[in-house]
């Protein structure tokens, strides 16, 4: 059992504030993903579970035990570094055992560990060569080894393919995630890649300033966004944000009418490109196209909805030229409400 | 990037290398011609005379038991020193500046401040006296006591000359990646470990630099000796110096320079060899 509760970590630099309450509990077994722009934490919440960094209050609990104040190497997991971190003076095999080594393992149990977690990630045939004679793919792959290799209750990983190109981040990401569910690690992931974060993790955590502004599987995520940010940075094209008035639970806009919560005094429409439908009779929201945009398997529209900048997404074969006004129908049930001044969503009719 | 003319790097190196030659290259033929040239033809009468002298034999081996001494030491001291000294939060500047005071101070200085310390009339005996451990000015640097003079010298040489080692490792140590000895300890790896595993083999090549210049300056030690001990304790490059000025024979004198260049030259090539860091390891 190894789960991971994180209670109300607060972090300071200084006066500044990295980490503001933060509260996570991962489940054992669970593949968690720490989502959110440059800057907002990731990497200093990572390194209080793992302990190379001291939390300013608040508690790291694993497996039901307070590691709070234990040092790195007594809390049994184990981390893949952002460049990295393999060694440069040993070979891929003692870079890979090295965890074993630490145990004092018995001679044949690190040859059998070693050589099973570089199966798993298919290094068998650099075992001996060094580190810098590697590609950075084979080289993230050693990391990984190095780490799976202890079979650790928990494993850290913090943006382990933001250094490799994008085919080879694709290919990484489909084997990583079938080479861990099979380990049952639970596994906490640092990502600023959204698609990363929705194509790996069984539930994301989404921070922005040092909070986490909301905790759910991707599709919660993508779907019920809990804060004007969350819906902003997921998703691609990102959700339009439409300032309205609501007046007795009723939102017009041109002559379309959208039922809206009144909880609050100004309010935002939160859309998803992908949840606006081009009506036949051009009746609906009226959005007038300035740029066209033919991406293969889909129409990018960039336009205005009541003089503000919105992104749709339209079929390939739609016959939508820059200039147009359409007409857009939208499902009530799939818009987001957002109260402007808190930048929440609005509880859901 | 367009090709370059071969010939560019060629000149831009032209000037050290002139400079080089006139100032290095010339006095190093003329010392090695002067060492091998006696009377009408060249012979190696001086340096039999060098190796027939009483106290040659003496001066080899203070040399070497003096190298051997304080070369390791230093570099045990530097590596505690540069360890702690990297992990200084605040004033790190500050006590590396106070660390490395010792470098400015010319070595004549520093052995002239020592034997201000340990002569009979000296500070140390002063400070002993006074606590009543001893009855009266007593030699410490003298022909009857080789052990306390040596270990003056030692002491002397770790003060003014473990610095520059200092400087040299956290250089190193600075080039390290923090997230290797963090990956380290997250495996498990103790303090010591870390330190065994990772730092010292990552810090290979400035130990290399440090152990070769500071080896080199070993074999050539002398104005600390000379302030500490006279001739009480002869060393190669002091009897170099009684050859050059006190016997007026110039011919020993340069055989001297020649066998302490030699020394040099065999002991920078052995750490060369043994200390070697094979590309594929570099990070
Ligand atoms: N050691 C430190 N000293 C001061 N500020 C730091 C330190 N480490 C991180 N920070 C600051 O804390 C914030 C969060 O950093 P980090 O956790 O690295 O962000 P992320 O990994 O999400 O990009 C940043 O504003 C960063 O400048
Ligand atoms: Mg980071």
């Amino acid at each position: 059992m190894a789960d991971i509760v994180i209670d109300r970590v607060v972090k300071e630099f200084g006066s500044f504030r990295a980490l503001q309450e933060v509260s996570l509990t991962v489940n054992d077994g669970e593949f968690v993903a720490l989502l959110g722009p440059s800057g907002c934490g990731k990497t200093t919440l990572l390194r209080i579970i793992a302990g190379l960094e001291t939390q300013t209050s608040g508690r790291v609990v694993i497996g039901g035990q307070d590691v709070s104040h234990l040092s790195p190497r007594k809390r049994g997991l184990a981390m893949v570094f952002q460049n990295y971190a393999v060694f440069p003076h040993m070979t891929v095999f003692e870079n890979v055992a090295f965890g074993l080594r630490m145990q004092k393992a018995a001679a044949a149990d690190v040859k059998r560990k070693v050589e099973r977690a570089a199966a798993l990630l298919h290094i068998e045939s650099y075992l001996d060569r060094y580190p810098a004679k590697l590609s950075g793919g084979q080289r993230q792959r050693v990391a990984v080894a190095r780490a799976l290799a202890v079979e650790p209750a928990v494993l850290l990983m913090d943006e382990p393919l933001s250094n490799l190109d994008a085919l080879l981040r694709l290919e990484m990401r489909t084997e990583l995630k079938a080479v861990l569910r099979e380990a049952g690690t639970t596994t906490i992931y640092v990502t600023h890649d959204q698609t990363e974060a929705m194509g790996l993790a069984d539930r994301i955590a989404v921070m922005y300033g040092g909070k986490i502004d909301q905790i759910g599987s991707p599709l919660e995520i993508y779907a019920t966004p809990a804060t004007r940010f969350v819906g902003g940075f997921i998703g691609s094209p990102p959700m339009n944000f439409i300032k309205v008035r609501c007046s007795q639970g009723t939102a017009r806009i041109g002559d379309a009418a959208l039922p809206c919560p009144v909880t609050a005094e100004s309010l935002e429409l939160g859309l998803r490109g992908e949840d606006a439908s081009l009506s036949a009779d051009g009746s609906g929201l009226p959005f007038d196209v300035r740029v066209v945009e033919p991406m293969g398997s889909h129409l990018l529209l960039t336009g205005a909805i009541d003089g503000q900048l919105a992104r749709i997404v339209a079929p390939p074969t739609a016959e939508v030229t820059a200039g147009e006004r359409v007409g857009l129908t939208v499902d009530p049930a799939r818009v987001t409400w957002i109260d402007s001044t808190t930048g929440r969503a609005l509880a859901r009719a | 990037m367009p090709a370059r003319p071969s010939w560019i790097p060629y000149a831009l190196i032209a000037p050290s290398v002139v400079f080089l030659a006139a100032l290095f290259l010339v006095p190093l033929v003329q010392t090695i011609w002067l060492s091998v040239s006696a009377g009408d033809g060249l012979s190696l009468e001086n340096y039999r005379r060098m190796a027939g002298d009483l106290n040659f034999a003496l001066a080899v081996k203070n040399t070497f038991l003096l190298t051997l001494v304080v070369v390791p030491l230093q570099v045990v001291l530097a590596l505690g020193m540069a360890t702690m000294v990297t992990k200084l939060d605040k004033g790190r500047d500050l006590v590396l500046w106070v660390l490395t005071i010792p470098l400015g101070i010319s070595d004549l200085a520093a052995g002239l401040a020592w034997l201000a310390l340990l002569q009979n009339t000296g500070y140390l005996n002063s400070a002993l006296y006074a606590l009543g451990l001893i009855q009266g000015p007593t030699g410490w640097l003298s022909q009857e006591t080789p052990v306390a003079l040596f270990f003056a010298i030692v002491l002397a040489e770790l003060w003014r000359a473990t610095a520059i080692v200092l400087v040299i490792l956290i250089a190193g140590l600075q080039l390290i990646p923090k997230e290797f000895a963090e990956a380290a300890e997250i495996f498990g790896a103790k303090p010591w470990t870390r330190f065994t595993r990772i730092t010292l083999p990552l810090l290979k090549p400035s130990l290399q630099s440090a152990l070769i210049l500071r080896t080199v300056l070993a074999f050539e030690v002398f104005a600390v000796v000379y302030a500490l001990g006279g001739r009480n304790f002869p060393v190669l490059a002091g009897e170099a110096y009684v050859w050059q000025n006190d016997n007026q024979n110039y011919g020993v004198a340069a055989a001297y320079a020649v066998l302490i260049m030699a020394i040099s030259l065999a002991a920078t090539a052995v750490y060369l060899r043994v200390l070697r860091t094979r590309p594929e390891q570099l990070p």
